[in-house]
């Protein structure tokens, strides 16, 4: 299948994928934060952001468009001792590998920019790039805090990249194929003893450890020991200020985004409705498909972001030490355990 | 920082961790050859999230280990103890419920009572009950502000929202009283500045199953999660021997087991005639004075229940001249307030003003067992222990 946005004129289809992955990008992430902001304040009783908005719509909706505004408007400091080229760049290079992996995740039929044969490897690949923005940032901040989170941090991409990759794997050996567009397909006839069931079900341990992991890997609470404001400020962010601070903080949501549409498209049947159907795509034309798929898809998208949301609002924080001994301990067994039994299920279906 | 280089020549300067001592860095090699490594030395505070207040704690880390801890204090230093040399009591009162915030009244009591006791004065019943009342609301309000404030140390954001609300209910009614939410002035010496406000009783006795209700929360919520026990059992274990030597006081030495508390051993205002109990903990860690803390909330709303029940009618003070002067002499009086025990020793030479006012304070005593605590630890569990020591930096420093 072919996405919607191609064109006869390549460089027609070029700019019009761009300004779709740049716009999602942008967007998307407003959505979950503004999401994030009602749900923490409704679970802790309090009524979250409810003044601004945008135009006659208000509820807060406008809450993350003004907060933007705030952080542009402000002054780019960059200490005297810090290493100012890499201390510049870092938030660039913590941003844009998210921005990359979104050029592959399919959101609908025909709704993707580009169908790489090697999508997962991709998406995975790029999803580690973020880590060495944080390093940079942690080191070139010359701030002992800046430099114990980024030193945390790099700890915590040992122990939670294998996890992500294994469980990924385990996936692709389902959907017999590294195409992220292929392993949603592969969902719509995918089947368990003869039930219908998208791959979170056969793979639910793998499911359970992609999203901890993924959690780990953005610095989500339980796991934001690297930005712990408790103990070292806020890690390798300490010294930021204005839009490289909300570059940082753009790349932490968009990175919700990401990784929740990652694992909606490994595990929950990307944009099906209903496990072992394709229904109602075949009724409907690309444009509606696409469209309805988009929704379909941003609907289990928000529904992991919203998981994220609560952990946050009800865990305290695990300590470096603990997620390496469950990261080396728990997961990664469970991830081999998993890829076992993918493997059996496959030889003997 | 070379502008700010103390005294040169020892590479230091007396004060520890300052701007020369950060420069310093030891070096120490291996001995079997391995990779040269270097202490960090680190500076926690005196801004810092954790430190809640002006305390600052100076570590040396090898890597996330803390090699040596030391606490500086004396950022907040008011001098409380020579400005009450030139107050007079009632003055004093509205300066006492300053080094503490979080247990104004119970600060209040104490002065009173050693002015009280100096002159024998007889504090009429119902101002004595009044007295346990208040002290024992204040009480839990402090409480609720370490629950919440333990639990976004440790990373979680919601029971601090949950502790402010309860606070908020319990400052109403406070406020209702005294007319203060923090700095409530309400204790006079020979009995109260005023009669309780009409309702108060009743509001009070409606919040006490509310509080109950959501102590039981906090429990489910922090104590049952596993996270939560990771990070603080066997952190920061305190052995009770240790706990007495350092003078350490309050729910961080009943967590250790030892149940010493001044309501008991040495009562005062009209805790003999209520049941006050004192839970324990087993271990002494971060987790045991956590869960002695919550359960003191209960207990204390178990007094505030009794005192409800037994409040009689009458005056709630004593006519006393526009001077109260304190005949010469002097006297130690003990109270045990929310952190611990607070110590008034009262030296008086008859005139309007106290010739001394010195005071013990329990935050004092219980972080200078800090560097027992910390070293060893990680980073991290610095944190967990910070929070679970119970200070408030007003109170070190005075």
């Amino acid at each position: 299948m072919e996405s919607i946005l191609t064109f006869d004129s390549l460089g027609f289809t070029l700019a019009v994928k761009l300004v779709a992955v740049v716009a999602f990008f942008l967007l998307a992430p407003l959505v979950v934060g503004y999401m994030e902001h009602k749900v923490l304040g409704d679970m802790q009783s309090r009524v979250g952001p409810y003044e601004a908005g945008i135009g006659p719509v208000k509820f807060g909706v406008g809450q993350l468009v003004a907060d933007g505004a705030k952080f542009i408007q402000k002054e780019d400091i960059i200490p005297r001792a810090a290493d100012k080229w890499v201390f510049a760049a870092a938030p660039a290079v913590a941003l844009v590998p998210t921005l990359l992996i979104l050029v592959v995740v399919p959101f609908g039929p025909g709704a993707w920019a580009e169908n790489l044969d090697v999508g997962l490897f991709f998406a995975l690949a790029a999803s580690g790039v973020t880590v060495i923005g944080i390093l940079m940032a942690g080191w070139a901040s010359a701030n002992k805090y800046s430099l114990m989170g980024g030193l945390r941090d790099a700890a915590q991409l040992i122990a939670y990249e294998l996890p992500l990759v294994l469980a990924g794997a385990a996936v692709a050996l389902q959907a017999g194929s590294l195409s992220l567009v292929d392993i949603v397909q592969a969902q719509g006839s995918a089947s368990l003893l003869g039930l219908p069931v998208w791959f979170g079900i056969p793979q639910i341990a793998g499911l359970a450890l992609f999203f901890v992991a993924a959690m780990a890997e953005l610095n989500r609470p339980p796991f934001d020991m690297p930005i712990a404001d408790s103990e070292i400020i806020f890690g390798h962010m300490t010294e930021y200020t204005g839009i490289r601070y909300a570059m940082f903080m753009l790349s932490e949501y968009a990175g919700m985004v990401v990784l929740s549409a990652l694992a909606v498209v490994l595990f929950l049947g990307g944009w099906y409705i209903v496990p072992g159907t394709t229904w109602p795509y075949e009724q409907l034309g690309p444009a509606a498909s696409a469209l309805l798929g988009f929704g379909v898809t941003m609907g289990k998208i928000i529904i992991l972001a919203f998981l994220m949301v609560w952990a946050r609002a009800t865990l305290p924080r695990l300590r470096e030490d603990q997620l390496q001994t469950m990261a080396w301990m728990v997961l990664i067994p469970l991830a081999l355990a998993q890829i076992v039994v993918v493997g059996v299920l496959e030889v003997v279906a | 920082m070379s502008e700010t280089r103390a005294p040169q020549g020892d590479g230091g300067g007396g004060m520890p961790g300052g701007p020369g001592e950060s420069m310093r860095l030891e070096v120490r090699d291996e001995e079997q050859g391995g990779l040269q490594t270097q202490e960090m030395n680190l500076n926690i505070g005196p801004q810092h999230p954790a430190t809640h207040g002006v305390l600052r704690v100076v570590l040396d880390l090898d890597g996330e280990r803390i090699a040596r801890a030391e606490p500086v204090i004396g950022y907040m230093h008011r001098g409380f103890e020579k400005l009450a040399e030139h107050r007079d009591y009632r003055q004093i009162i509205a300066l006492v419920n300053r080094h503490d915030w979080l247990s104004a009244f119970c600060n209040e009591i104490g002065v009173a009572l050693a002015v009280e006791t100096m002159m024998e004065l007889e504090v009429p019943e119902r101002a004595q009950w009044i007295r346990t009342l208040l002290c024992e609301w204040n009480r839990i309000m402090n409480h609720l502000m370490f629950v919440g404030s333990f639990g976004l140390e440790l990373g979680a954001l919601t029971p601090v929202f949950y502790a402010f609300r309860e606070r908020e209910e319990i400052q109403h009614l406070m406020e209702s009283a005294t007319g203060g939410r923090l700095h409530f002035t309400f204790c006079r010496v020979g009995g109260l500045k005023d009669d309780l406000p009409l309702g108060f009783l009743k509001a009070s006795e409606q919040l006490v199953p509310v509080i109950r209700q959501r102590v039981q929360d906090y429990r489910d919520l922090l104590l049952g999660n596993e996270i939560f026990q990771a990070r603080t059992s066997g952190v920061g274990k305190l052995p009770a021997e240790v706990a007495l030597d350092y003078g350490v006081s309050g729910p961080a030495l009943h967590a250790t087991g030892v149940a010493e508390d001044a309501r008991v051993t040495e009562p005062y205002a009209k805790y003999a005639d209520v049941d006050v109990r004192v839970p324990t903990g087993e271990t002494g860690d971060s987790y045991d004075r956590f869960r002695v803390l919550l359960d003191r909330i209960d207990a204390s709303l178990d007094i505030v229940a009794q005192c409800l029940d037994n409040m009689p009618s009458g005056p709630v003070n004593v006519k006393l001249p526009k001077q109260v002067k304190a005949p010469e002499g002097a006297v130690y009086v003990r109270t045990e307030n929310p952190l611990g025990q607070g110590g008034y020793y009262l030296v008086s030479d008859g005139k309007k003003y106290p010739w001394r006012l010195k005071m013990r304070t329990p935050s004092f005593s219980n972080i200078s067992m800090l560097p027992y605590l910390l070293e060893g630890e990680l980073l991290p569990n610095m944190i967990a222990i910070l929070g679970s020591v119970y200070f408030v930096v007003g109170d070190i420093d005075r």
